[in-house]
């Protein structure tokens, strides 16, 4: 089986095996979240060897052609010596601008953007609380539009960094962030297509810094924007999506609740169900979807069967943090 | 060599235009949908590509023991020569849909069906 070299151990891979499960297996420390492919905080460099192509999907393509690599997802063909990528120029300090509730569980975090940081809405961050541990959060915010990063977060109950952002920071907070990643923006171009947002929970974080984006480029055609919660309760920014609907003639905001008696103006059900009730056929159609794995991997297939092609939807699936 | 297969049936251009109907038909195909509960669809579709480009004669660097080992946990389940049989109607009626002429597609089956025995494990 093929060994992974690194920082100057030499370790045996199991069959089937990634690199991460056999770093960690060996008792070697090293940075991980999602496991999954989709955060990119167990990002390494293959000094020898060369990674899997699945294990570099997602990734820029500056670090692709560097050799960066998901090590969370490669099962090494060859033995490989892999190292931590220098760190310079993708790490940002930064400081909390403003901190505020959405609802009784969502915090709208905003941080100060650094210079020459580059992001398009939509994308994700990594942030690292005081204990050094990093979760992954989307950006609501549009360079153009904003001089903050907007982050919309969750606060889970113990959970390691929500929780931090919601005790332990204070305006003024000094915090690091990563570089921006992630394929979930909207990229100018056919401007009459039409948009499908779908979101479940914090999942409207990235959708709301994608409409923004969308129209401030003059997209023209119709963009329907979903958001799903369990409880109404769980809706949040309902005003001002509201009010963007009533000014913007193509957008349209569809705000669903699935249990419970919903209140005028919401509707009822499944955000993903209501999606398909109402728009069978999707030829042609760009599709983001993000928030709960299951919701999001269950729609991404039934939009794609629907029509849409592979390449026009981008799902953003919120994988939790996996020991 | 531009008159490769890869090269007749449209190269690249071609594998991109396929990869997406061809994956539709695999999807929703009753035989063979099971095979795919709960795959990640991105990274499959990746795979997709992998092989459309092998089956169209393209650049690849698939090898039998990559096809055996890809497919060993699906066999467990139960693949056998009827999927198969069902993945290359798939990969026939695509190209079928997409205006290539019934040579070429014959051509094309002849490369899949020299996967199947590595594919199924034989
Ligand atoms: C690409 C990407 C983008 C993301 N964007 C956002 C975003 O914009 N906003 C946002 O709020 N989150 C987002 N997430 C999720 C986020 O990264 C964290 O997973 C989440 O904040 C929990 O981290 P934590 O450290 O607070 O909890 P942890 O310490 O990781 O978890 C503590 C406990 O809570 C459980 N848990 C974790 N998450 C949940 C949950 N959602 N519901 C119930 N139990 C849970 C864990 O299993 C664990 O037992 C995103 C994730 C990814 C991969
Ligand atoms: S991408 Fe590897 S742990 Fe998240």
């Amino acid at each position: 089986m093929p060994a992974i070299e690194f920082e100057g151990g030499q370790y045996e891979s199991e069959p089937g095996e990634s690199v991460l499960d056999c770093l960690t297996r060996h008792g070697v420390s090293v940075n991980y979240s999602c496991r999954a492919g989709v955060c990119q905080s167990c990002m390494m460099v293959a000094v020898e060897g060369k990674p899997t192509p699945v294990s570099q999907l997602g990734i820029r393509e500056t670090l692709k052609a560097q050799d960066h690599f998901l090590i969370c997802s490669c099962v090494p063909e060859t033995d490989m010596t892999v190292a931590v990528p220098d760190r310079a120029g993708s790490l940002f300090e930064t400081t909390v601008v403003s901190l505020d509730r959405l609802s009784a569980d969502v915090i709208r975090l905003r941080l100060a953007r650094p210079e020459n940081y580059d992001y398009r809405p939509g994308q994700f961050l990594n942030l690292t609380n005081a204990a050094g541990i990093s979760r992954s959060y989307s950006l609501a915010s549009v360079p153009e539009l904003d001089d903050f990063l907007e982050l919309q977060i969750r606060i889970v109950p113990d959970g390691q960094v929500s929780s931090w952002v919601a005790n332990g920071l204070q305006v003024g907070d000094s915090v690091t962030i990563s570089q921006s990643a992630g394929e979930c923006s909207y990229v100018p171009g056919r401007e009459q297509q039409s948009l499908l947002l779908v979101g479940t929970g914090t999942g409207l974080a990235p959708l709301v810094g994608i409409a923004r984006d969308a129209l401030r480029q003059g997209h023209a055609g119709p963009i329907h924007l979903y958001h799903g919660s369990s409880a109404v309760e769980g809706l949040y920014l309902v005003d001002e999506l509201s009010a963007m609907d009533r000014v913007h003639e193509n957008f349209q905001y569809y705000p669903c609740v699935s249990r419970g008696a919903v209140p005028d103006g919401v509707r009822a059900g499944r955000a993903a169900d209501l999606v398909l009730q109402d728009f069978a056929k999707l030829p042609g159609w760009r599709a983001f979807l993000c928030g709960r794995e299951d919701m999001v991997k269950g729609l991404q297939k039934k939009i794609f069967l629907a029509g849409a092609s592979m390449q026009d939807i981008f799902a953003d699936p919120f994988i939790e943090a996996k020991d | 060599m531009s008159d490769s297969l890869f090269d007749r049936i449209g190269g690249e251009g071609a594998v991109d235009a396929a990869v997406d109907i061809f994956y539709r038909k695999v999807l929703a195909d009753d035989r063979i949908s099971e095979f795919f509960d709960g795959v990640d669809m991105d990274k499959q579709a990746a795979k997709q590509k992998a092989f459309l480009t092998m089956a169209f004669g393209g650049p690849n660097n698939y090898t039998g023991e990559d096809m055996r080992k890809g497919h060993a946990h699906l066999v467990a389940r139960g693949l056998n020569d009827s999927h198969f049989d069902a993945v290359v109607e798939d990969l026939g009626s695509t190209l079928a849909e997409l205006g290539v002429p019934n040579d070429v597609i014959g051509e094309v089956a002849a490369i899949a069906e020299t996967t199947r025995n590595d594919v199924l494990g034989k």
